[in-house]
């Protein structure tokens, strides 16, 4: 019941159990440290590799968490989303369409597309209840081939495609596909003060809306919440257009990349009023202790104390953020949550924990997964394009073949199971597992003494990661199927030892 | 009523054998009519059955002891890899030629085979145990537990102590090379042995060695599964608590079972190394599981239940089109390839197929 003091009496046994929670990523961070040793490189190198890897791989990640709330475990079917991107550049640069219009078409191009596939996949997954995981698995490789039939043979063999510069023989594309000069770096360059501006504005529209709706509904509204919005937007709005005329806050802020030491220093400062103003409002409140207001501070002070170490400081300017890719994993990762809360979102979980209660509630289940694997796939096929503009030139018929393997291994190692993942182990997890991606190779070369074996380091991390962790899991799940009673009995005894009074909300 | 008869009839065949089977007949009528060596391509069907027959046949153990086929067999390809790889290494070929001469490959080979088979069966056992703890998910965690020991034995055959001239790099050094020659060692043996030609040099080419060991495999399997173990096995595959209840170690006999199929799939990469003349050890075998998984099902076979027919008529016909899709393709698109295309379709199509059809009955749960 009352959780603060049991806490306190047993800090022992619950860092224990936070160790064990957390053991995937502790045993990766490890890893990742042991890699950085051995291989004693630049760190800047790294940082800045894993960051760029970071803001183009994010976003395909934060594609797997929805079906997983539905219950339909990783998906690997993403792949399919990641061709429709691909379909759909292909159009694009024909026609010559260049920068963010282009990117812009092609998202809008591979919508439509990449919801007919999810569909189509969604239908197949009712078909292959409880074995979505292998199905999704060949029907990557099954979509290949057709992908591949189609850019090889069909285009320009039977859809007229008339341009030489990116047939091969006539018909079927080049292997390569050069996205330089049309939408490479289309959404990466676009600077943080336009970021700014955008956000803001859609800040203000969204709580426009919100209220107008609710005040159509009658619903009671908090206009002091309203106004607070509204004033911050309008005034993001105004600084992102006055900083544009004062040149310093121009060249720190208006550039096509933001420098991670500017990011540092004043998102920094930010964190460390956020949280004293967390603080204070605790305090005036009448609540005791620190809370997580001061922790914030901690890592904001953190942060800028960085960028006046001169060692720390040489990483930091060596990252450099692409601001409207990152904005957009923002973005993702709110629509999941926002996703989650709303009815289809609790819908999706019911399915998700049991369909035979879903059924009886008088949810339509295989609707729900069919809508989780739309979601899932057009979240892809925007994921792939973020990619693909940030990488410049993509392997036309290779290209999105690995593209779940990456995902799921990475949103494994975050922590996530087959049956849970959400948007914090999903950034966690792409940091982790793209930094031991930058690092094994490099150390694995120091050791062996030979580059070439670097590739094969990396497949065997990304396939063995996922081998562990689905037989982790399955091996969990089977034991709880075969005796629940005795799971019960042994969950009661962990609570018993530890002193809880209640069940860890995991149990749940 | 012709309408649901005709239904039924397909039900029974199953539709991608249909169309396989169509298709097949299609492209060799195709061949004939555009003038194409038809019977060259088909001594080529016979002896790429005769190496891919064993690998095939290891899906039998794992389907039969309720697993589904067993899409983790590269478990027991790199087992006949490293096999293989000691038979080369020791030179025995060379070492029993020199007592008994003519000798030498077959010791070489028989070498290679129980070498391999018994690091497979303590493998297999491993492998078995640990699949009993994810009853349910078995599918899934094969395919990356084969996959991620692939490259788990790339990284190892980069490295690996070998010192055989034939194995190692040109350039001298460590580890395996991409692909080792067996022709000093046992490589053509089985295809050559009493081989003959049926009308003429021109003809078919009859690997009788091949046919002969391929099915004595089968016989192998067809008897095992006849004795007591293989009926309990099978048992405990068809219906688990009835086998419980009749006093069978069910979770022990799906042990054997996928030893079984580890062992087999050793035997069989051996095979097919002697048969293509050279042993590719790095990334080569990945998607080998696959293409067994696929031929097994294009042959009549379903997620739980698979016979030795099955095995035979599937790596015929999946075999076959493999080998007659590149030279029809080439007459008919000139002069591109797209068989390999065609080969990822049909394969996975048929694998879809198969796993829609076999989870259909439980959408109800």
């Amino acid at each position: 019941m009352n959780k603060n003091s049991v806490a306190g009496n047993n800090s022992g046994e619950s860092l224990k159990r936070a160790l064990f929670d957390n053991k995937v990523i502790i045993m990766l961070v490890v890893l990742c440290f042991a890699c950085i040793l051995i291989a004693d490189t630049n760190v800047s190198y790294i940082a800045s590799e894993v960051f760029t890897r970071f803001g183009r791989n994010t976003c395909l990640v934060l594609a797997l968490i929805i079906p997983c709330l539905a219950g339909l475990g990783m998906n690997f079917g993403i792949v399919i989303g990641a061709t429709a991107a691909q379909i759909a550049i292909f159009w694009v640069v024909h026609w010559g369409f260049t920068g963010i219009f282009g990117f812009l078409l092609c998202v809008v191009l591979c919508t439509p597309l990449a919801l007919v596939f999810g569909y189509l996949l969604g239908k197949l997954y009712n078909k292959t209840k409880g074995a979505e995981m292998i199905t999704g698995l060949v029907l990557g490789f099954f979509a290949d081939g057709l992908y591949r039939l189609f850019v090889l043979y069909i285009i320009g063999g039977v859809i007229p495609y008339d341009d030489p510069n990116l047939l091969d023989r006539g018909f079927g594309l080049r292997n390569a596909f050069d996205l330089t000069g049309n939408i490479k770096y289309a959404l990466d360059d676009i600077s943080f003060l336009t970021v700014l501006a955008l956000v803001s504005i859609l800040m203000i529209l969204s709580t426009l809306a919100v209220s107008l709706h609710d005040k159509k509904k009658g619903n009671p509204m908090d206009s002091k919440k309203i106004g607070i919005r509204l004033v911050t937007g309008a005034a993001v709005l105004v600084f992102s257009f006055v900083a544009r005329m004062i040149p310093i806050t121009n060249q720190l802020f208006g550039g096509t990349r933001l420098i991670f030491t500017d990011a540092a220093l004043f998102g920094g400062l930010g964190l460390i009023l956020y949280g004293i103003m967390g603080f204070l409002i605790r305090r005036s409140k009448g609540e005791k202790g620190p809370g997580k207001a001061i922790g914030t501070a901690v890592l904001g002070g953190l942060l800028m104390a960085g960028t006046v170490i001169a060692p720390v400081r040489e990483i930091y300017q060596s990252i450099q953020l692409p601001a409207a890719a990152y904005a957009v994993i923002c973005i993702f990762c709110m629509f999941n949550n926002w996703i989650t809360n709303t009815r289809l979102g609790q819908n999706m979980r019911t399915v998700g924990q049991s369909r035979s209660v879903a059924t009886s509630a008088g949810i339509n289940v295989d609707k729900t997964r069919i809508i989780a694997t739309c979601i899932s796939t057009v979240l892809a096929a925007w994921g792939q394009m973020i990619f693909l503009q940030n990488l410049g030139t993509f392997n036309t018929v290779q290209q999105q073949s690995n593209v779940g393997l990456y995902a799921v291994a990475a949103i494994l190692v975050g922590g996530a199971t087959v049956q849970k993942a959400n948007n914090k182990q999903a950034v966690i997890g792409v940091f982790l597992f793209h930094t031991l991606f930058v690092v094994a190779p490099l150390a694995a070369t120091k050791v062996v003494g030979d580059s070439a074996i670097s590739e094969y380091i990396r497949m065997f991390i990304s396939y063995g990661i996922i081998a562990v962790s689905l037989a982790m899991h399955a091996w969990k799940s089977a034991g709880g199927n075969k005796n629940k009673g005795a799971d019960a009995q042994t969950a009661a005894a962990v609570a018993v030892t530890s002193g809880a009074s209640d069940l860890p909300d995991s149990s749940s | 009523m012709t309408k649901e008869k005709f239904k039924k009839a397909i039900d029974v065949i199953g539709l991608p054998r249909l169309i396989v089977f169509c298709f097949f007949i299609a492209i060799i009528i195709t061949a004939y009519v555009n003038g194409i060596n038809v019977p060259s391509f088909f001594s080529s069907t016979i002896k790429y059955w005769g190496m891919w027959c064993v690998l095939v046949l290891a899906m039998i153990p794992t389907i039969k002891c309720g697993i589904g086929p067993n899409f983790g067999i590269s478990l027991g390809i790199v087992c006949g890899i490293l096999g293989t790889l000691l038979a080369i290494e020791f030179e025995i070929t060379a070492l029993v030629d020199g007592m008994v001469p003519g000798l030498g490959p077959w010791v070489a080979m028989l070498f290679a085979m129980v070498i391999s088979a018994a690091v497979a069966w303590l493998v297999g056992i491993g492998y078995g145990k640990l699949l009993n703890l994810v009853k349910g998910s078995e599918m899934t965690v094969t395919t990356y537990i084969g996959y991620s020991v692939i490259y788990l034995m790339c990284i190892v055959w980069f490295r690996a102590p070998f010192s055989s001239g034939e194995i190692i790099w040109n350039l001298g050094g460590k580890g395996v090379r991409n692909s080792v020659s067996m022709e000093s060692s046992f490589g053509n043996l089985l295809n050559d042995a009493f081989g003959f030609y049926i009308g003429g040099e021109s003809g078919i080419y009859i690997p009788t060695g091949l046919i002969l060991f391929c099915l004595l495999m089968c016989l192998v399997v067809h008897l095992y599964f006849k004795s007591k173990t293989g009926l309990a096995i099978a048992a405990s595959g068809s219906n688990p608590t009835f086998a419980r209840a009749s006093g069978i170690n069910v979770d022990k006999m799906r042990v054997k079972g996928i030893a079984m199929s580890t062992m087999l799939g050793a035997v069989g990469i051996v095979v097919y190394n002697q048969g293509f003349g050279f042993l590719q050890a790095y990334g080569a075998p990945l998607q080998m599981g696959f293409l067994c998984v696929a031929s097994v099902l294009i042959g009549g076979a379903t997620t739980t239940k698979a016979t030795i027919l099955h095995v035979i008529i599937g790596t015929f016909l999946y075999q076959g089109l493999i080998i007659f899709t590149p030279p029809v393709s080439n007459e008919l698109l000139a002069g591109t390839d797209i068989s390999d295309t065609m080969r990822q379709i049909i394969q996975n199509g048929v694998i879809l197929y198969a796993l829609a059809k076999a989870k259909g009955g439980s959408s109800h749960e």
